[in-house]
């Protein structure tokens, strides 16, 4: 079947099987690596992607339900060559180390602050509930979100 | 994990969902957030030949008021349950069961028609709606009934959905302003209810405590008698054989029920 869909703002339409799910469409179709398989049963959150501006599981979503939709990837957030405010968080704070969850990390955190750019902690706490870390021990991330919170540019 | 082959319909209208249902038979399934459905498939555990697509159908999406009803079309999303300003007024209970569902992106994805239909006793939404008294619109070519949530779940991830049919509204009663109590026992992290407990206006449901969302009857009944919260919510567990698994045995489970449903009560109090 053809799905037709923009991803990180560039109109697509590949001819996939109906049960290819969007985590691998975005990786081996779109050859775009950022979205991690980790557990591949919705629970680690390291597939997180945008979609039409929310944080989804990739791969418990198939790539024909994306169909006329929009797609961010964590490669489309630094599109102009410019750390997005929440990368230059996790960078500055240190908020990865392994750096396997990143990606799922921060797109979780710009959809989290697109719904409430001035989270507390708790709620920081609370909104990346889907998305596991085995390196940092949370700390960090949670700083990270926090210092990217409040600024103009991260809701953009 | 990749789901078996299937064909994939994008329905354009709930009657074009309804005709496909009808032409494709036991061979099609009804895919809604697929927050339920795809995990199965990757599992194989369910091996639709169609899936048919209701996501994207604007008829079927959308909460609206009906006289002392809120109506909720079977594709609004958890999240939308969740924030939605209506809800929160005539329902809350039934937002705040929403906004414990899973985790963000589940509520993203996940639907009310869906998490129903699909029937999980451990479940928030199904929970919710027995402990609201409220109920499902079921569709098919033949027309439209009324089935009210206490007679909807029939079993174990079984419904009163008869083949053909498409569940495509839930309607809950409106009660602003009444007092309502909602716990969910969990370990982890986006998990699923090891017990749960909803009250409101004399009614009490359990989550996980049987093979369909159950209420609490000899502690609804206590209630109406005039025992205090503690006293009531001691007969929370009479009556039911919940089943036993890693997180909890039966007895640790009935403990449970009595404990949630006294915090519910006393929430409401
Ligand atoms: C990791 C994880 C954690 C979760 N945690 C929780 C939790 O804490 N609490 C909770 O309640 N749920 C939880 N869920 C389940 C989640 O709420 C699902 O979204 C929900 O159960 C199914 O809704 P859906 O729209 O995704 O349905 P789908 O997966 O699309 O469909 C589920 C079933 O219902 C049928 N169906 C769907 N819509 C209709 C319709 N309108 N008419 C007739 N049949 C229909 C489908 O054919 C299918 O059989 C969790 C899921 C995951 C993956
Ligand atoms: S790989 Fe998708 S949630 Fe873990
Ligand atoms: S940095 Fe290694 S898993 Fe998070």
């Amino acid at each position: 079947m053809q799905v037709e869909l923009t991803v990180n703002g560039e109109q697509r339409s590949d001819d996939v099987e109906p049960r290819l799910l969007l985590v691998h469409y975005l990786r081996e179709v779109c050859g775009l690596r950022a979205a991690n398989i980790g557990c591949d049963t919705t629970s680690c959150g390291a597939c997180t992607v945008l979609l039409n501006g929310e944080s989804v599981k990739s791969c418990t979503v198939l790539a024909a339900q994306a169909t006329g939709q929009d797609v961010v990837t964590a490669e489309g957030l630094a599109a102009a060559g410019e750390l997005h405010p929440v990368q230059a968080a996790f960078r500055a704070e240190h908020g990865l180390q392994c750096g396997f969850c990143t990606p799922g990390m921060v797109m979780a955190a710009v959809s989290l602050l697109r719904e409430n750019p001035s989270p507390t902690e708790e709620q920081v706490r609370e909104g990346l509930e889907g998305n596991l870390c085995r390196c940092t021990g949370y700390h960090n991330i949670i700083r990270a979100v926090l210092a990217a919170s409040g600024q103009a540019e991260v809701t953009a | 994990m990749i789901p078996a082959p299937f064909d994939y319909v994008a329905a354009e209208s709930a009657a074009h969902a309804i005709e496909l249902l009808s032409q494709h038979g036991d061979d099609a399934k009804v895919l809604a957030g697929g927050h339920s459905l795809l995990p199965m498939m990757k599992l194989r555990l369910a091996a639709p030949e169609v899936l048919i697509d209701i996501a994207r159908v604007a008829d079927l999406a959308g909460i609206s008021v009906d006289g002392d009803e809120l109506v909720i079309g079977a594709t609004t999303r958890h999240a939308d349950l969740a924030s939605s300003e209506l809800v929160r007024a005539d329902a809350p209970l039934l937002a705040h069961a929403a906004s414990l569902v899973g985790d963000p992106q589940i509520r993203h994805r996940g639907t009310i028609g869906g998490s129903l239909a699909h029937a999980d006793p451990a479940a928030d939404l199904p929970m919710a709606l027995v402990a609201l008294g409220g109920s499902v619109e079921l569709t098919s070519a033949g027309g439209t009934r009324l089935v009210a949530a206490d007679d909807f779940f029939a079993g174990f991830f079984e419904t009163a959905l008869e083949p053909g049919e498409l569940l495509t509204a839930v309607r809950v009663p409106r009660r602003p302003g009444v007092a309502w109590g909602y716990q969910k026992f969990v370990r982890r992290a986006n998990d699923w209810a090891i017990v749960g407990a909803a009250a409101i206006d004399g009614r009490i449901a359990l989550a996980n405590m049987g093979s369909v969302p159950v209420r609490a009857r000899a502690a609804e009944q206590a209630l109406a008698d005039g025992a205090s919260a503690a006293d009531a919510a001691r007969l929370a567990a009479d009556g039911t054989s919940p089943g036993e698994d890693i997180h909890a045995d039966r007895a640790f489970r009935q403990h449970l029920a009595r404990v949630l449903t006294r915090r519910a009560l006393e929430h409401i109090s």
